[in-house]
């Protein structure tokens, strides 16, 4: 910049004044974001077209072939027998984790909004999963969860011989929901938390005088009122909820059988422990398909749903 | 709501809370007791909340069966470079975006917001592919390169740029009226007081990266390369059964400085993880 201006600057100011306060600032913005755009080519833009590329081929990587077979993966994945199960599984364990993460962090929300000493060592413990390592955090239910581990010891306690959590379908399903849950509902709490504060005390005080019951000012005020809380949150949770992978990694492998395979594992099984790159692009084709239509409908259900917006 | 509560309700109030507490609070606390219990009695009956006897071999034999000084080192020296350049590279870019006008600059924003639509499950095997081609598969590179600049950074570039949104711009232009270059307006002005949103950002992405697991296991291989959530699925014996107490050992180590530093700290997390809205 200040080259060009020098040598500019002898020839008059008509053209230095190339140079303008916007010439100078659409320069600044450019190279401002240059290393984020730069990096998202690189690492985004880029990666995106090639899963695509991929997608459309075989890839053989013992023989080192890479043939153009069309559609014919996405064929496959029509005719995959495992697929069901594994979008089952999916379509399960987000569910399961949407509804129970957010009914339990509005729940201590409210609980932790309440006038009482010592609240804010409740929340800070409450938090604490969070910045726990997240492994370290599976490894330890996963050794809680064994057939004689720390769980069942309790159960046995009082009599209740306790399942083999991670090995049985119904509660290996249950475990990974429940391990990822309370690792990260602390998020979710701080968000209500900081929704319920917002909310006029008046608002209260009003339904209070007109006789109405705590429970109905709860549906009558509360809720419409942190709906846009309710909805960011559950955008961030069911996205997240698709990405979940360690932890299944970890506690059950996708088992038993293939209960808790959900897409992420089964994508990096396809691709990395069996090396179908092919497939396995084919697969995260519909990763980032499932993932762009959930959110743009979270996105639509905004209008009808949310009541208020701040 | 926030009524004075009647001692009756109070006394309720906090017994729920301890009640609901336990799932949160007990983890941590069984993996801290049971790795010093002898192998012997991780699995007693009744559970032994406190243990009866200590075995703190376990702790040694962590550093004896794996390189976990450099594996502990690979993870903090990773997560310390990936918070530092995040910082630099969406504290510049989202302060362009909310301050600075230049072509295009809308429809740049939405094509880098498309990095927080897209998981990074989803380019995965394309990273992976041109890692390998770039000769830096079993390195560290990926795990610095494509968190610093690829998507994971564009959600600290959209918390910047709301931050600079919402600054003042009064002192900026006076700044300007002065004859203050951007860059020194952005790094003298601006950046300082957009301490809190860095604040957020650096815990965040610390946290991001310590965490990270589907990376490394794809793109490292070897042991002294790994990072610390996949070196501590490593101890297993000869069977690939998790040698439990050991692993527990390794799973303290990693996980009590954070713990610490966050009891330390709580405010500064938790108000900089809220007011941000992690993705979970």
């Amino acid at each position: 910049m200040a080259v060009v201006q020098q040598t500019a600057r002898p020839e008059g100011r008509s053209s230095s004044s190339f140079w303008t306060v916007a010439r100078r600032d659409s320069l600044a913005g450019f190279l401002f974001i240059a290393p984020q755009l730069i990096g998202i080519t690189l690492f985004v833009l880029i990666p995106l077209c090639l899963v695509f590329w991929y997608s459309l081929h075989e890839w053989n990587v013992l023989a080192n072939t890479f043939t153009y077979t069309g559609l014919a993966n996405y064929q496959m994945l029509l005719e995959d027998t495992s697929l069901p199960s594994v979008l089952g599984a999916t379509a399960i364990f987000s569910a399961g984790l949407v509804i129970f993460n957010l009914s339990l962090a509005l729940l201590l929300a409210v609980l932790l909004n309440q006038k009482l000493a010592g609240i804010t060592i409740f929340r800070t413990l409450f938090f604490s999963p969070v910045v726990v390592s997240l492994v370290a955090w599976t490894i330890v239910w996963g050794f809680l969860l064994q057939k004689n581990g720390g769980i069942n010891g309790v159960l046995l306690v009082f009599g209740i011989d306790g399942p083999n959590w991670l090995r049985e379908p119904v509660t290996a399903m249950i475990s990974v929901i429940v391990v990822q849950v309370f690792k990260n509902v602390g998020l979710n709490m701080i968000l209500f938390l900081a929704a319920l504060q917002g909310v006029p005390n008046e608002l209260y005080e009003a339904a209070r005088i007109d006789g109405a019951p705590r429970f109905k000012q709860f549906r009558r005020i509360t809720l419409p009122l942190i709906s846009p809380t309710i909805l960011l949150t559950s955008i961030i949770t069911i996205v997240g909820s698709l990405q979940v992978f360690a932890q299944i990694a970890v506690l059950t492998q996708g088992g038993p059988g293939l209960t808790t395979t959900v897409l992420v594992y089964y994508l990096y099984q396809q691709a990395f422990q069996f090396h179908f790159f092919g497939y396995g692009s084919t697969l995260s084709i519909m990763l980032f398909v499932i993932v762009a239509v959930l959110t743009f409908a979270q996105w639509q259900m905004r209008k009808r749903i949310v009541f208020y917006e701040s | 709501m926030k009524a004075e509560l009647s001692p009756r309700r109070q006394v309720f109030l906090y017994g729920l809370l301890c009640i609901l507490l336990i799932p949160f609070v007990f983890p941590t606390w069984w993996m801290v007791t049971s790795s010093v219990k002898p192998i012997s009695d991780i699995f007693a009956f009744p559970p032994q909340l406190l243990p009866e006897s200590y075995d703190w071999t376990t702790y040694s034999k962590v550093f004896e069966l794996q390189p976990f000084v450099k594996q502990y080192w690979n993870s903090a020296y990773i997560a310390a470079l990936v918070t530092i350049g995040t910082m630099v590279v969406s504290s510049m870019a989202g302060y362009a975006f909310a301050r600075i006008k230049f072509p295009f600059a809308n429809a740049i924003f939405m094509v880098v917001l498309l990095g927080l639509l897209i998981p990074s499950e989803v380019t995965i095997v394309p990273l992976f592919q041109m890692f390998l081609k770039a000769g830096m598969v079993n390195t560290h590179w990926p795990l610095i390169l494509v968190p610093i600049f690829g998507a994971p950074s564009v959600f600290a570039t959209f918390v910047m740029r709301q931050f600079f949104i919402a600054l003042p711009v009064e002192l900026e232009e006076a700044a300007r009226v002065d004859g203050l270059g951007r860059f020194k307006i952005f790094r003298k002005i601006a950046l300082p007081l957009a301490r809190p949103a860095l604040a957020s950002v650096a815990i965040f992405t610390f946290l991001h990266s310590w965490n990270l697991y589907l990376e490394p296991i794809v793109f490292l291989s070897s042991a002294d390369k790994f990072t610390l959530p996949q070196a501590l699925t490593q101890y297993t014996d000869a069977y690939g059964g998790p040698m439990w107490n050991i692993q527990l050992a390794a799973a303290t180590l990693t996980a009590l400085p954070v713990l610490i530093v966050f009891i330390i700290a709580q405010k500064q997390f938790v108000e900089g993880l809220a007011h941000t809205g992690l993705k979970g």
